[in-house]
This record gives C-alpha cells, structure tokens and sequence, in this order.
C-alpha cells in the first residue's frame, strides 16, 4: 500500500513539473521568445554564481563534519610517509582547485550573454599557453618527486632483523603462519593441502623448518616497533591485505607470492588511550573483490610488546604436532627449549 | 566549382556516392524496416545508439539505485524487492550474490553499453559525416553491423541476469581466477560465460564501428575540410576510435583466454588453488597477466569514454560563447598526448599487485604526465569563456558543469596515480568517488550537452527548456552531494563493495552519510528518468525547429535542412574554406565554414 501511494506521489509530481515546463513554453512564445530566453539566461547565469559560493560554503561544511573521522594518526613508520605524502597533494591540488573552480563559475557568470558586450576574439596566445604548460609540469614534478622517494622506502627490502608472517587469504578468512624459533617458514605445496589432516596451509613436513611453524586463523599478532615483513599468498582467489591503520596494502594472488614490511609504532593499547576508544582493534580488511563474502572478510591485528607476543607464541603448539599428534613427546622438549631461549634473549 | 566537388567525392568515397544527387531527394521508397530497423543512415544509426543507451542507462542507473538501497538502509528490509527478485532479496534485503551482481551489471553496462556504444555510436555516428561533410559514413553496411553486434552483445547480457544462477558478480574488471572458477560462487557460473560472450559480441561491434569512424574521417572529408580545419568533436572521435581499434583486441584475446580457463582445462591466469575444499590441477599461470591485458584496454577505455565528452564540450562551450575556442592546436596536441600516454599507464591501476616498485615508478611519472595535457584542456576552456557573450542553454550548461567535474575528479586523479598515497587509497570509497566524478557523471555531462545541442539536429525538434534547466541543475547539485562526501569515506580507508560495514569497527563511522548519498541518488535517478520523458515526448511533440542553423554556428551540418534525409545535403556537398570557429572575428557574430575567405578579412588562423 505504502509503495503504491510513493508511486502515485511520483507519478504525480512528474505530471505537474510536465505541466509546469509545457505551460513555461507556452507563457515563453506568448511573451516573445527572444525576451524570455534573456531572462533565463540572466537567472542562470546567477544560479552559476550562486552555485560556486554555496558549493564552497558545503565544502567547508563537508571538512568539518567528516575531517574527525579520517585517517587518525598512523599506526606505521611507512603510514607517516603515506600521510605526509597525501597532506602535500591535498594542499597543492585544493588550491587548484579553487583558482580554476572559481575561474569558471565566476566568469560564466561576468560574460553572461549581454546586448552590450560583444565577445572577444582570441583564438590563441602562445605566452599564456606555455604557462600553463610549464606550471603544471613543475607541479608535478615535485610530486612526482616525493612520491617516488616515498615508494621506493616503503616498498624497499625488508630490514634483516625484520620478523616473518606469511598471509594467506581465503573465501572468506583469513590465515597466518609464523615462522617458529628458527626463523625460516618451512616450504609448502598447495596439493598437500588437507586441513582435515591438519595441514590446511599444505605445509611439506620433509622439509624440517616446518616442524616448528606455528599456524593460526583470524588473529595476527605483531611486535611494536619491531619491522615485520609479510609474505602474502591466496588459496582460492585474488584477495588483498588492507591495514588501513597502518596505511599498508598488498594484493595476495594465488600461485604469485607477494610481500610487504612495516614497522608497528602503537600496541593496540596505546591505540585505544589515543583514539580513546575502548574498542578500538587494528582490523585487516579485504580489499580486493573475492566473492561473496568480500564485504565481511575480517582479520584482527594484536600489537604487542615482546614479553606479550612472547608469550602469546609459545602458547601456540607447531602445526607440525597438531598434524601428528603422535610425534609430539619427542620432539616437545626440544621446541620448548628453543622458545625460551628467544624469549630469554 | 562543383563539378570539382563531385570529382573529390567520386575519388574519396567510391561508386556508392558517385550521384550525390539522387541520394540527396528520397526519392526512393523505402520500406519502414530499412527506415528504421536495418537502416544504413549513419543518423538513423546514431539514434539507435543513443536509443539503446538510454535503455540501458535506466536499467544501469536503477542497479545502483538497488544497491544504495542496501548501502543506506543495511538493517532495513524492503519488502518490494522480495515481491520483484525473490529469493535475490530474501527477507526483503539483497542477498550477498545479487549484491555483487548489481555492481557487476552497474559497471559493465554503464562504461561499455551507455558510455561507450551510447556516447561514442552515437556521436561519432551523428557528427563525423555531417561535420566533415560527407553524405554517409565509409561503409554504410559495417556501420549498421556495429549497431546489430551491439544490440546482440546486450541481448546476451541481459538473458545473463535472468538465469538461474544469476549474472556475472566479479565486479566490472572480471579478474580472475574469481572469475574462472566456478565453484567460487554462483555468479561464477554460466553468468560469466555469458558476460565473456557479450563483450566478446561488444568488443566485435566496437571495432567495426571505430574503423568506419577512422575511415570516413580520414577519407572522406568535403572540398577544402583539411585536417586542422575538423571541428573539435571530431578530432576527438578520431582520437576514440584509434583508442578503441588498438586496445579493444587485447581485452578480447583477455576475455577468450578467460574462456579457455574457464571451460578447456587450460591455466593461463591460474595456479596453486584450493576452491571450496577442491585442489585443482591447474599449476604455473599467471592471475596477473589478465589484468595487465584488461588494462591495457581498460586504461584507455577511460579515454575512450571521456574524449568525445571533451570534443563536444570544446563546440559547446565555443558556439555558446559566441567566440572560438582558445588554442585550437594547442587542443589537439593535448588531445594527442592524452592519446598516446592512454597505452602508457595502464599499471597504474595494479601498484599493490606485487608488481616490481621500479616499473611501478615508471607508470607513476606516466601517469601524472597526463595531468599536463588536461590541465591545458581545462585552462583552454576556461579562456574560451573568458571575454565572451555566453548564451546558458541547457547544453553549455552541462558543458560548464563537464568542466568543473573533470577538474574535481582530475586532481583526485593526482591522488590516485602516486603510489605512495595509492597504497592507502586503492580500492577504496574514494577510487569509487573519482572515477564517478571524472568519468562517469563528467562523460554523461558531456553527452547531455550533447543531446541538448545536436537534438534540434537529430529530430527536428527542441527539448523542453525547462524540463531541461531542472535537469541540469539537480544533476549538478546532486552530482557532488553523492561524490564529493564520498572521498572522505575513502580517506577513512573503507573499501569499495562493501555491502554492509556495521560488522568493522574502521568503517562503521559513515552510516549518516551513506543513507544521505543514497536519498540523493534515488532523487538524481528520477531526474533522469524525466530527461527521458522529456526526450521521447519531444521527440514527436517538441518545440518545432524553424531554422536551419538554431545556434548561429558555423559547422557543416547546419547547413543540411532542417530534417535532413538519407546523403544529408540536397545537392552538391559544400565546400569549406575556413576553421570551424570564426565566431566573434571582424564584428561578425559568426561566419560559417562555407564561407570563403573575405578580401580585408584579418588573418587570425
């Protein structure tokens, strides 16, 4: 019923604007067509006016209410970098943008059409067009500058202290592997995959830097202020790492492993007293159509201080055990060892 | 003089035009279906564009309206939808797969079947012979094949959103191996297939079409219509049509590769997976080298959408002004560059794919080298109207309004191309909000002025003014109330097709300001379905055109009557002696292209 009545509302409000716009047309002839235009192009030419004035005003109005609520300070020694690189554009191209906005609205709106004025003919100007050939390119350039510096620090090679989490995305989750006590993630195959038989990321077991790797869903743990490099990888489709915290970005594409590194500046404590909010949690987000599920593909990022990830580590057993629960007396003893002397050191 | 006339055009145009003057008297009856339906009259053809694309415009437009619904209103359930789309929107609430359906359908239709076949099969079909002055385009016969193939590739498109299992979902750039898997989810399965076929049909369709437009441009030119004596729109239908010839081919050996994938057994863009618990024998492809393939056409498919939109602004803003459009050549060349640069900075789009960061760099500083030639484009309009005697029909201002679009999501684009910020920005709301902006509402702007401009031209009619002025002004108003916002929900880092952010705790902070863009663009759809009304009602009871040359201009195709019939000129074809844009020169208010050069006339070009 309620559809019905907005439908006849609408067809309604279509019947009258029609009305109104044929009777306009009629009022127009009867008037003389050549004074109604004039009139219309004076109400236009002001409404052109009008336009830019209330458009800067909605502007202004537009930063106000939403400035609190973008980018935050970022997480990343590599989102500074992004952040300082993204106040300069906006600075350059806002104002840009209010030369040329302004030029267009304020002079359609002096050069309204009059019987006084007869246009000017200017078909070119050499001078005026090198200007603003030159103008933009050293604009450019400088922005070029930067953001090439800034691309080449960010995307370049991972510290070598730097830890190490493999990323892999999935329909519709995510999954980590860390590297255990000796540093190395052990290689894998994808037809080894078979998580009934606990080896959902197809981990080789002959390969022996397996044995130790620790395997967990959903929830990345990470160092603050220590570079983590992230080796990102999919199983099924073509998803993305989005750490929007930590202004960080990287495509994971089956078969063609990708990475990426940064360096945490804020455990997620020192987050939530910053943004002073309680529920605050890093959050990694897909950023890359993957199905279905895309808009709800959620992982969660735990910075932490050593002692905490320390212990967060050794909580976890080897996938390697969790796959052959069998061995796990035997080489227990050892692993442990092993995890205390990091967590001494 | 006109014998020389004849000889030119027997030379240039073959034995089909060799008797212009029977082809300018219909004489010859002919029946309603070659009229009309299999018409070879490039105008008869130029309008079945334009009347397909706005059927698929409403049908693209009302997509979006579906899913802002959704956007707005995620906890809101709209009974009606389950009484039109059953179990699509279960409850009342659009499911996950039709989500992602609607913006797959929302993207490819409005970017290739309204503002490419609807902007460019238009235009290009309308303009190129009536501005060169020629009777026809090269060959008549291709000409209206381009129009079949692309009425065929929308008939496959549309039956994709009837089946079972609905139509394609992998979003508008189809990357696989999402898009080649069918166990990745329903709109994975024969709805793919039948949007690989549709572009395949539309990709055929725009190459016949491109051909002919090359052809008749460079071929078929009237008596004394030298190259930098072409008006504008078509240099820049030139310049769409060498785009589309070169890239359009690699999206198809993209797309028939994806089909091979999907339905041979062959791995050339996959490897390594496990879909739904399935491992696939599948090793060594590449997921990357589809995009590249896709955007190299893809890249310069934004050119080829956004081109004419500036070619017919550039008239627009000229004829309107009553002066000529500043720096002429100076046009040209950055119509040119934007041309070459279009092949030069398709990575642009896959910085955060793993790609090298060197080559990466490479295509940041191409791509930023494409604001230099816009940025002439922009100044150069605004020095036409600078000084002039502006006449604001709805057409100059939608032209005015493509100006400031292209200038607010053309800085966005600085954004965009640099890496550095991409790595925050890619994939976001605000990707979303700037390629709206520059290609999308700036392109539709153009066209609109188009329409406004060239219907007198087309029909013989006016459209309604007012219906026209209202149009305009909500659309503009409407336009950046929907965008403009739009780019802080990106600054935010919240991540395009979204369907629902109440579940993140990142990207919950808009929900004010989606239920506004969605009211707004709910409101600029309806506004565009009264332009439709007023397009169709004036079509057969518009405001009668009474004169030959309604906005005093000085292009060749005000000089065709005022309903002109299959060959365009009753008699011989005029000779032109004189740029397109002498308005304002020596007192005179215009002198058309047909007039010769006067004896004390100033030489200004």
């Amino acid at each position: 019923m309620q559809v019905f009545f907005i439908i006849a509302i609408l067809v309604l409000a279509f019947v009258i604007i029609f009305q109104i716009s044929k009777a306009s047309e009629y009022v127009a002839v009867l008037r003389g067509w050549e004074r109604t235009r004039k009139q219309t192009n004076r109400i236009n030419a002001f409404m052109l006016l009008a336009f830019l004035v209330l458009g800067l005003i909605g502007v202004y109005i537009c930063n106000e209410q939403f400035k609190g609520r973008i980018l935050g300070e970022p997480a990343s020694d590599h989102g500074v970098l992004v952040d300082r690189m993204l106040y300069v554009t906006i600075a350059i191209t806002f104002i840009v943008f209010l030369i040329t906005q302004i030029a267009l609205f304020w002079f359609s709106y002096k050069y309204q059409e009059s019987d006084d004025r007869k246009a000017f003919f200017y078909p070119h100007n050499n001078t005026l067009e090198l200007i603003w050939t030159v103008i933009p390119a050293i604009a450019l350039t400088v922005l070029v500058g930067f953001g090439i510096v800034y691309w080449f620090r960010i995307t370049s090679d991972a510290p070598k202290d730097a830890m190490i989490v493999e990323v892999t995305g999935k329909q519709f989750g995510w999954e980590f592997r860390y590297p255990g006590a000796d540093g190395i993630l052990g290689k894998k195959y994808y037809k080894n995959v078979d998580p009934a038989a606990g080896n959902p990321a197809g981990q080789i077991w002959e390969d022996s830097t397996n044995k130790d790797d620790v395997f967990v869903e959903q929830e990345m743990h990470l160092v603050v202020g220590k570079p983590v490099k992230l080796v990102i990888g999919a199983k099924d489709v073509i998803h993305d790492v989005g750490l929007v915290h930590f202004r960080m970005k990287m495509d994971a594409v089956p078969g063609t492993p990708t990475t990426m590194w940064f360096t945490p500046k804020y455990t997620t404590k020192q987050m939530k007293e910053k943004t002073g909010n309680p529920d605050f949690v890093y959050e990694l987000s897909c950023d890359q159509m993957c199905g279905k599920g895309h808009w709800s593909m959620r992982g969660v990022v735990v910075v932490e201080t050593q002692e905490e990830y320390d212990a967060w580590l050794s909580s976890k057993k080897p996938q390697y055990l969790v796959a052959n629960p069998t061995l796990a007396p035997s080489i227990k003893k050892d692993t442990i060892a092993t995890v205390n002397t990091v967590a001494l050191n | 003089m006109s014998e020389a006339t004849h000889t030119h055009a027997a030379v240039a145009e073959g034995a089909h035009v060799a008797h212009p003057h029977e082809h300018g008297h219909e004489h010859h009856e002919q029946s309603f279906v070659s009229k009309y339906i299999f018409s070879m009259d490039h105008k008869t053809i130029g309008k079945q564009f334009l009347i397909t694309g706005i059927i698929w415009a409403i049908i693209g437009g009302l997509f979006s309206v579906l899913f802002r619904l959704q956007l707005g209103y995620p906890e809101e359930s709209f009974p009606i939808l389950e009484t039109v789309f059953g179990n699509w929107a279960k409850g009342g609430q659009i499911q996950p797969e039709f989500y992602y359906g609607l913006v797959t359908m929302h993207g490819t239709v409005l970017v290739f079947f309204v503002l490419t076949a609807g902007l460019s099969g238009t235009f290009a079909n309308l303009l190129i012979p009536l501005q060169v002055g020629a009777r026809d385009m090269a060959s008549p016969f291709m000409n209206m094949l381009s129009y079949w193939f692309f009425f065929l590739a929308g008939v496959v498109m549309l039956s994709s959103i009837f089946v079972h299992t609905g139509p394609a979902s992998g979003g508008w750039t189809m990357y696989p191996p999402l898009s080649a898997l069918r166990q990745a989810g329903e709109g994975q399965k024969i709805g793919t297939d039948l949007w690989l076929i549709s572009m395949a049909l539309f990709i055929i369709s725009s190459l016949l079409g491109g051909l002919n437009y090359i052809a008749t441009i460079l071929n078929m030119r009237t008596k004394g219509m030298s190259m930098t004596r072409l008006p504008l729109p078509i240099w820049a239908m030139f310049f769409t049509a060498i785009l589309g010839v070169l890239s359009f081919p690699v999206l198809l050996s993209g797309a028939i590769l994806l089909l091979f994938d999907r339905n041979l057994g062959t791995s050339f863009y996959l490897s390594d997976i496990v879909v739904n618990g399935e491992i696939l024998p599948n090793e060594g492809g590449s997921a990357i080298l589809y995009q590249h393939l896709f955007w190299f056409l893809g890249h310069p498919e934004v050119y080829i959408i956004l081109l004419p939109a500036m070619g017919m602004v550039s008239e627009i803003l000229s004829v309107n002004s009553r002066k000529p459009i500043f720096g002429y050549m100076a046009m040209l060349g950055s119509l040119f560059a934007i041309a070459i640069l279009a092949f030069l900075v398709w990575a642009h789009h896959m910085f955060v794919t793993g790609l090298n960061p060197f080559l990466g760099s490479v295509f940041v500083l191409l791509t930023l080298l494409i604001a230099v030639p816009s940025a002439i484009k922009v100044f150069n309009w605004l020095t036409t109207i600078w000084r002039g005697n502006i006449r604001f029909t709805p057409a100059t201002l939608f032209a005015i309004g493509f100006v400031s679009l292209f200038i607010s999501g053309g800085l966005t684009g600085i954004f965009l191309g640099n890496s550095t910020i991409d790595i925050h920005l890619h994939d976001t709301m605000f990707v979303v909000a700037h390629f709206h902006i520059v290609m999308g509402v700036a392109s539709f702007f153009g066209m609109f002025a188009g329409v406004y401009h060239w219907f007198p031209k087309m029909f013989g009619r006016y459209l309604n003014n007012t219906m026209g002025y209202m149009h305009f002004w909500v659309t503009m108003i409407g336009s950046y109330l929907i965008f403009w916002p739009m780019h802080y929900q990106g600054l935010a880092g919240v991540p395009r097709r979204y369907l629902d952010k109440r579940g993140w705790v990142s990207f919950n902070d808009f929900a004010d300001l989606d239920k506004m863009i969605t009211v707004v663009s709910i409101v600029v759809f309806a506004v565009q379905l009264l332009f439709v009304f007023n397009f169709f009602y004036s079509i057969f009871k518009g405001r009668k055109v009474r004169t030959q040359n309604p906005w005093g201009a000085n292009t060749l195709e005000w000089t065709t009557p005022i309903n002109p019939g299959h060959g365009n000129w009753e008699g011989d074809i005029p000779e032109v002696h004189r740029w397109p844009y002498d308005y304002a020169k020596d007192g005179r208010e215009f002198i058309p292209q047909t007039e010769p050069v006067g004896a004390n006339e100033t030489q200004a070009h």
